[in-house]
């Protein structure tokens, strides 16, 4: 334990520079840079809200706490960072391969730098979801955003949401040297999680049973529906899912355990394979 | 003299040369289910490799292509894993396997400093410190701020040789690394690690430049198939080498 201690503490410089490095060429060279990280999910979500909303008619069924682009926002940021911390860490060994064949370097910096710059860039585009939020306020008189304590309480699902992306991504990096085939596999997955998370529709009483129980068990959603009870100005502690009626703190247990349990699971993975590594990449 | 800085014991290492590489999900479930075994040729790139380096000892490494000389550095250096055996290392170590490992090609001179720094372990605020004098060696001037993937290899060998060796290692590792750049900068280099020996710095040299060797170091092994056929005085083993050759 203090070996690994002392190794990451001999290279935390280089975590922090491939942090940064992250963060620096996403953007390079486009011209709205780092704006991108707000309009991007901005922009999606409006898509969304169109097509769902005003397309299917599928917005606004039940009471609503909040326009259903905020709704979808929510989801879609988590979502969003779900999805972009996960891809990229899969890759990160196999991106970083020339590095690893010539000098040493703890390998596991690889997949949670990735997952750090993609998550600091998630918590970045938080913003647009405060400025959508103010926008409702100031032109639409049915909403009116509430900050109180209970708002603190947005980090349980935030860290829960951290937590599972460094999980997932420590397992998928280490499958993903072994059977690339995953690369596309997990596109494919994700999805299925995009469909089942909520993002984009109301969770409501007139869905079955049977997409109730998936949507329940989806630990994204659990996220999701956290976030949204959070920014909605109710405690985590004492709310019932503003919409489909499972109390929030169950959820929120379930999630925090599953994504524990993935760091767990990812970080026995990765250090059982980890020397195995350059002979297959 | 001093102690040892460097101990190699009965390092092995064994690769699974598979004859097909399995490494896609398809070709995995079709071979369980036609019964398959999938079949590892297993070679060792390296066995029982044993020896010690006091400070100041300049080992050679020698060998014709595929006897192991990269893998034993880069066994020491900890890319590798050994499969069985043990390694004991002793103060900091610069590893100049291939100079500049660690660039990103999109990053600027000036960022890959600190990018390629941070690889080698060096904290920030010794790079900030150094920064001056990694540019001046370097003798970059304004490309420092020129993407690296617009560098010629030569540039980028100067860069990586000026970043690693800002820091006066405990062991050298390098590996064909003293063939790059311009005649001037290779002087350069040359007086550079001149003045590392004098200051008592271990060395691990592998180039294919027999008279480099013979002019750098006083020990040398030779490798052959990944065993080690001899050790001890460089002129004892370049003559064997020589004689091996011929």
């Amino acid at each position: 334990m203090k070996k690994y201690i002392e190794g990451f503490m001999r290279y935390r410089f280089l975590l922090v520079e491939l942090i940064k490095k992250g963060i620096k060429l996403k953007y390079r060279r486009s011209y709205l840079g780092l704006i991108w990280t707000l309009l991007e999910p901005l922009m999606t979500s409006m898509v969304l809200a169109f097509v769902f909303g005003k397309m299917l008619q599928r917005g606004g069924s039940v009471q609503s706490y909040y326009p259903f682009t905020i709704y979808i926002l929510a989801g879609r940021l988590v979502y969003g960072c779900f999805s972009s911390c996960t891809k990229i860490a899969m890759k990160s060994i196999r991106a970083n391969q020339a590095m690893i064949k010539k000098v040493y370097v703890p390998k596991y910096l690889y997949p949670l730098s990735t997952v750090l710059y993609n998550y600091i860039l998630f918590l970045l585009s938080l913003i647009v979801l405060a400025i959508m939020m103010i926008f409702y306020t100031i032109t639409d008189k049915s909403y009116t955003m509430v900050i109180n304590l209970n708002t603190l309480q947005i980090i349980l699902p935030l860290a829960t949401l951290f937590i599972a992306c460094v999980g997932a991504g420590l397992i998928l990096s280490t499958v993903c040297v072994f059977f690339r085939d995953l690369e596309y596999l997990w596109d494919v997955i994700l999805m299925l999680v995009m469909y089942c998370s909520g993002v984009f529709y109301f969770v409501d009483k007139n869905m079955g049973e049977a997409a109730h129980a998936i949507i329940k068990f989806n630990p994204l959603y659990c996220v999701i529906s956290n976030l949204r009870t959070v920014i909605a100005g109710k405690s985590l502690f004492t709310t019932m899912d503003l919409y489909a009626g499972y109390s929030e703190l169950k959820m929120l247990i379930y999630a925090f355990g599953l994504s524990v349990l993935s760091v767990i699971v990812g970080v026995y993975m990765f250090k059982k394979h980890q020397d195995n590594f350059i002979l297959h990449i | 003299m001093a102690k040892s800085v460097l101990k190699v014991e009965d390092v092995s290492i064994r690769f699974n040369l598979s004859k097909e590489n399995v490494d896609n999900l398809k070709e995995l479930i079709v071979k369980k289910l036609k019964g398959e075994k999938i079949r590892y040729n297993e070679f060792w790139a390296l066995k029982d490799i044993n020896f010690e380096l006091k400070k100041g000892d300049r080992l050679g490494i020698l060998g014709l292509n595929g006897a192991g000389k990269s893998t034993l550095l880069k066994v020491i250096a900890g890319v590798y894993k050994p499969t069985t055996g043990k390694i004991t290392r002793r103060g900091n170590m610069a590893p100049m396997i291939e100079l500049g490992a660690g660039f990103d090609p999109n990053y600027t001179g000036r960022e890959n400093i600190f990018l390629y720094g941070s690889v080698l372990g060096f904290p920030r605020e010794f790079l900030e410190e150094k920064y001056e004098e990694i540019l001046e060696f370097s003798e970059l001037g304004d490309f420092i701020d020129v993407p690296i993937k617009n560098y010629s290899s030569g540039m980028r060998a100067r860069l990586g040789f000026s970043i690693a060796t800002v820091v006066e290692p405990d062991i050298l590792i390098l590996d064909e690394v003293l063939s790059v750049g311009d005649a001037k900068f290779r002087k350069k280099c040359e007086k550079k690690m001149k003045s590392m020996f004098d200051h008592g710095v271990t060395v691990l040299f592998v180039s294919h430049s027999l008279d480099q060797v013979k002019r750098l170091c006083n020990k040398a092994i030779l490798l052959d198939h990944g065993k080690m056929v001899e050790i001890g005085d460089i002129d004892k083993v370049a003559a064997l080498y020589e004689s091996k050759i011929n």
